[in-house]
């Protein structure tokens, strides 16, 4: 069964959609990540143009993350105050970032900029996950108890502004949470992603907050970072199908589901090790299409006849 | 919601009936103009939800000589080719041609090979066949660095079926009656189509019919589209309104499972 897209303007398989949602779904509950940066790669593979695709994801994630979040909310592994702290960061973040892809978008360097964000913040953060990954797994085996200090204290802890995270258990300065917010939040309007596979490692090894609460509060933050994509794409690029977006959520909100309940099976240290392989893969394909020549060297266009 | 579904086959008595229907209100001293008569199966496409692309059917009747050339153009629009350069390894954007004047969509069928029935220069003229639209450059280049570029737009227009490939068959049904099919594929671009029915005689164009075909998005697909323009920021909202009730939707459904 086909539908037509308004705003893609082409028409799809409809379980072919719901069934790349249920997917990623399952794997962003699973991970509590958004699952961003496995659709919208996948959409611009099946045709969908890279402004549609990254636009119509950050609507997506939207749901994705609301319905994780509820998940996470009742055991209580949402930690509210950091969250709110990140999302300011993330708002300020993503609206440059928004303005940042309509410019790109203008002089022709979305793609390139798009692929270029893939290959180097999935590559650091997928080898740096999968390096601490497999030490802690071989210190699991080993059946070593290494209990050093819970964080390890240099300059960062030296700034300004300090604020006590209960949940967290931090006392640490707010410009590290708002720093951390507005740069995940660019490169999610730039990505076309919700930004956890930063912010899951970035929450872990930069703010040192416990792995249980991280998942949460990372989803949290991603709802309203991805809102503030959504609209200002919808205002600025009109490149939000609606159609398309609630198509993905229909399969993600109950994949997402599933998967979060998976990820009480595996333990902390597989979860992110399985994370960093997907993310490395995902590197990979994209560094290889940027490197390997083109079918054709030319692209073409269209020049709308409203303003940019 | 209206659909306007187009058919996909018509009962070719149909066809021939309609055209001689044409045919016989054509006075036997009709003027050259009158030399050549033909119609649309349907002379609008609504696009709506179940759209997947559509087969027009073009018919009608020549005095039963001459050959038919048919060439459905959509409106003209800019289209900007770039071309990619290796930049420290990496396929990068560099070099950019605008082209203006580039139809959406564009294509040609003729009763025998183009180039049998019509000189280069006929062909030049009246813009028949993709390597012959007029394409008018925005910058000065060379003329081979032009023609690549002009080659690259056809190729990729070609490549999302938007251009044909080669020119599409017209068919006789004894000596005057003609038929020949349009497919237009899924991404069709929306706009008012100019069909010309060209009849050729020695080497040159005796006479011209022209219709106009409307492809429009129609019902649901045209409000989501007029509102996502025209109310940018409500229809911001609302997607994010959606997304919000989708996933507390979700979320209040798994906790009873």
């Amino acid at each position: 069964m086909s539908i037509y897209l308004p705003i893609a303007e082409m028409s799809v398989d409809v379980f072919l959609i719901l069934l790349m949602g249920g997917g990623v779904g399952f794997l962003s509950g699973l991970f509590g990540v958004g699952g961003g940066f496995l659709m919208t790669p996948l959409l611009i593979f099946i045709g969908i143009t890279p402004a549609v695709a990254v636009a119509t994801e950050a609507n997506q994630i939207v749901a994705a993350s609301v319905s994780g979040v509820l998940a996470h909310m009742r055991r209580g592994n949402v930690d509210f105050k950091m969250g709110t702290v990140l999302t300011v960061g993330g708002f300020a973040g993503s609206g440059v970032g928004v303005y940042v892809f309509t410019f790109l978008r203008e002089i022709g360097q979305v793609d390139l900029l798009v692929q270029l964000s893939y290959v180097v913040f999935l590559g650091i953060v997928g080898s740096l996950m999968l390096i601490e990954s497999v030490r802690a797994i071989s210190r699991h085996r080993s059946g070593t108890v290494s209990r050093g200090k819970l964080h390890q204290h240099n300059w960062l802890h030296g700034l300004p502004f300090k604020m006590r995270f209960r949940r967290s258990r931090l006392y640490i300065s707010a410009l590290l949470p708002l720093g951390i917010g507005f740069f995940v939040g660019v490169l999610a309007a730039i990505m076309g992603v919700g930004g956890g596979f930063l912010m899951v490692p970035a929450m872990i090894y930069l703010l040192g907050m416990p792995t249980s609460v991280v998942v949460g509060t990372s989803l949290f933050q991603i709802i309203f970072v991805t809102a503030n994509v959504t609209f200002l794409q919808a205002v600025n690029n009109q490149t939000v199908d609606v159609v398309l977006a609630l198509l993905l959520l229909t399969g993600a909100v109950i994949g997402a589901q599933l998967g979060t309940k998976a990820s009480g099976k595996l333990r902390g240290e597989e979860l992110r090790g399985l994370l960093a392989l997907m993310v490395l893969a995902v590197c990979a394909k994209i560094g290889f299409d940027l490197v390997a020549t083109p079918d054709d060297l030319f692209s073409i266009d269209e020049i709308e006849g409203f303003g940019l | 919601m209206s659909t306007f579904a187009p058919m996909r086959s018509l009962p070719s008595f149909m066809v021939c009936m309609s055209a001689l229907f044409v045919l016989l209100q054509v006075p036997a001293d009709a003027a050259r103009d009158n030399a050549i008569v033909a119609d649309l199966s349907e002379d609008r496409i609504g696009i709506s939800t179940r759209f997947t692309g559509a087969d027009v059917l073009l018919f009608g009747a020549t005095e039963g000589h001459g050959d038919v050339v048919v060439v459905v153009r959509s409106p003209d629009s800019s289209v900007i080719v770039r071309r990619k350069e290796r930049v420290a390894g990496i396929w990068v954007n560099a070099d950019d041609l605008t082209f203006d004047d580039a139809p959406g969509f564009y294509h040609v069928a003729s009763s025998a090979p183009l180039p049998d029935l019509l000189p280069e220069s006929a062909l030049k003229a009246e813009e028949i066949g993709v390597e012959n639209i007029e394409f008018k450059p925005h910058d000065f280049l060379s003329a081979k660095e032009e023609t690549s570029f002009r080659d690259a737009l056809i190729r990729n227009k070609q490549r999302s079926g938007l251009y044909s490939r080669s020119p599409g068959e017209i068919t006789f049904q004894g000596d005057r009656l003609f038929r020949t099919r349009v497919a237009l594929p899924s991404n069709v671009p929306t706009g008012n189509y100019r069909v010309s029915v060209h009849l050729v005689e020695g080497q040159q164009i005796v006479a011209t019919s022209t219709t106009d075909l409307s492809i429009e998005k129609v019902g649901f697909e045209a409000k989501v589209t007029e509102f996502a323009f025209e109310q940018a920021p409500i229809y911001g909202a609302i997607a994010i309104l959606i997304a919000l009730i989708a996933g507390w939707f979700a979320g209040i459904v798994f906790r009873k499972v």
